[in-house]
């Protein structure tokens, strides 16, 4: 799921500085199962910004805001109003779905950080940055791209130290995880000694259907 | 000629030491410190904005040092450019007469004076050093052709200290497959451990030139020891803090190392770190 935490809170009254009224927009999916952007993280801002004199037009939490056919759907009632502002709990794709759907100014109360692989609830990792050409088959199954500091694709670098990442202590190093997963599987004992080439992947920015015959 | 890689060649012992370019354009103290080095060093290595602090480029200083009568090793991180300015730089090196290049993947700004700088890592260090020897075969990663092939003598760095040696061996062997002749290491300072090391890499083709480092005072190794990839044995960390004078100390552990180093390596790369006026004395000792 898409992880996001909360921006300070000065920040957010920044933004909304020339706003009086505001809508609230929370998202039931991604944002709401890390809390930021579930019921009560809506209900929470909403009462702060009263707190600071901002006047709550209207709330809603979304399905999934970065849908914009249900952005569309479920805003349909603010899109024709006079508030003007619209504060959106939800990550960056949720934040231009409601802005396709609505007319007026949208703001972002979230900052999304990764897309992350879930421990429990509230511990979160970055396992996987969307890269486009999966390597995770080469690789024992763990990403180098992202785990390993560097994003280095043949082999570490020189600096960990009792398995840790020289860049960050607190995280493994990948290339030590990926050694000794595939240290196990005899299959895989000389993938790492191929040479990886520079990767030429060129992510799509967009994704079609499908043409019908 | 480049007299660095006609030794190297000749299997002749090789001493390699490290100067790191100013913060700005003042390049005198540099050159000074190059010029007590003349006639005792090989080369010198230009560190590429070392531990990702912002610094006068490596290239510039190389140029300016050839400029001297020095041999240089060019130090090409991979953390600041993309492929093409990578291979452009190459390309800058030959057209200005710089052939030895020592390829490294580069401190992560994360932990710098820089955090927030956005690394790059496009390539990484097997990549870029197999990019430099398709350039000499006169094509570049784009598969393009050049006008005018250039030349490379190409070396890469290994960590002996690792506490993982398997993966620090077969990254050798692909670097080395890729094209690196010559490797440079962090510094050594247990020897024993750097001997069985090196009985373990004695297939790879091409030639090795550890790392020393002067120990110029207690707190230095403190610094050191916070370093990634920096193994200082307690024992050698006592010598320093005893001593009455621990440059002094320093200067006779440097000196000590080298010569055992002598014995087993294809050259050594002293990193004196603001001492480099004590390495002729260094030198002197290790005969
Ligand atoms: S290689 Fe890594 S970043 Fe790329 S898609 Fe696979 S897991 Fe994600
Ligand atoms: S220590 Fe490991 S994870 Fe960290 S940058 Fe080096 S190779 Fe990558």
């Amino acid at each position: 799921m898409i992880i996001t935490t909360q921006k300070p809170f000065p920040e957010i009254l920044e933004l909304l500085s020339r706003h009086k009224n505001i809508f609230i927009v929370g998202c039931a999916a991604c944002a709401t199962k890390c809390r930021t952007g579930g019921e009560e993280a809506v209900n929470l801002m909403a009462a702060e910004l009263e707190k600071e004199g901002k006047t709550i037009s209207g709330r809603k939490i979304l399905d999934t805001p970065c849908d914009i056919r249900v952005a569309r759907k479920d805003l349909k009632e603010i899109a024709a109003c006079a508030d003007d502002a619209v504060l959106v709990l939800a990550c960056g794709a949720g934040v231009q779905a409601v802005e396709k759907a609505v007319s007026l100014v949208v703001y972002p109360a979230l900052n999304p950080v990764f897309t992350g692989t879930t421990e429990r609830i509230g511990l979160y990792h970055e396992y996987c940055s969307l890269c486009g050409d999966c390597i995770l088959g080469k690789t024992g199954g763990i990403c180098p791209v992202t785990r390993c500091a560097k994003g280095l694709v043949n082999g570490p670098c020189g600096g960990a130290v009792s398995g840790k990442c020289e860049v960050d202590r607190d995280n493994d190093c990948a290339w030590i995880l990926i050694a000794e997963k595939i240290k196990n599987n005899p299959s895989d004992k000389n993938i790492l000694k191929i040479f990886v080439p520079a990767r030429t992947v060129v992510k799509p920015g967009r994704i079609t259907p499908p043409v019908k015959k | 000629m480049n007299t660095f890689k006609r030794k190297l060649d000749d299997n002749k012992f090789v001493i390699t030491v490290e100067l790191l370019p100013p913060k700005g354009t003042d390049v005198s103290a540099l050159m000074e410190k190059a010029r007590m080095l003349q006639g005792a060093v090989d080369a010198i290595n230009v560190t590429d904005n070392q531990r990702a602090s912002m610094r006068l480029g490596s290239l510039a200083v190389c140029r300016l040092l050839k400029e001297r009568g020095h041999e240089t090793v060019l130090q090409m991180t991979c953390r600041d450019r993309n492929r093409i300015a990578l291979q452009s730089d190459l390309l800058s090196a030959s057209a200005l007469g710089i052939e030895n290049i020592l390829i490294l993947s580069g401190d992560h700004p994360r932990n710098s004076e820089n955090r927030g700088a956005k690394p790059v890592y496009d390539l990484d260090t097997v990549q870029l050093i197999s990019a430099a020897r398709l350039l000499e075969q006169g094509v570049d990663m784009a598969g393009k052709k050049l006008e005018g092939k250039p030349c490379f003598n190409i070396g890469a760095v290994v960590n002996p200290a690792s506490d993982n040696a398997d993966l620090q061996i077969m990254m050798m062997e692909k670097k080395a497959s890729a094209g690196a002749v010559f490797f440079q290491t962090q510094p050594v300072f247990d020897i024993d451990q750097y001997s069985i090391f090196a009985g373990r890499i004695k297939h790879i083709p091409a030639k090795i030139i550890p790392g020393v480092a002067l120990l110029k005072s207690a707190s230095f190794v403190n610094f050191l020891r916070s370093i990634p990839g920096i193994t200082i044995p307690d024992e050698v960390a006592r010598r320093v803090e005893a001593a009455p004078d621990q440059l002094k100390e320093g200067i006779a552990i440097c000196a000590e190392t080298i010569r055992e180093l002598k014995k087993i390596s294809h050259g050594v790369h002293i990193m004196a770190i603001g001492m480099e006026a004590h390495i002729p004395e260094i030198l002197s000792r290790i005969d």
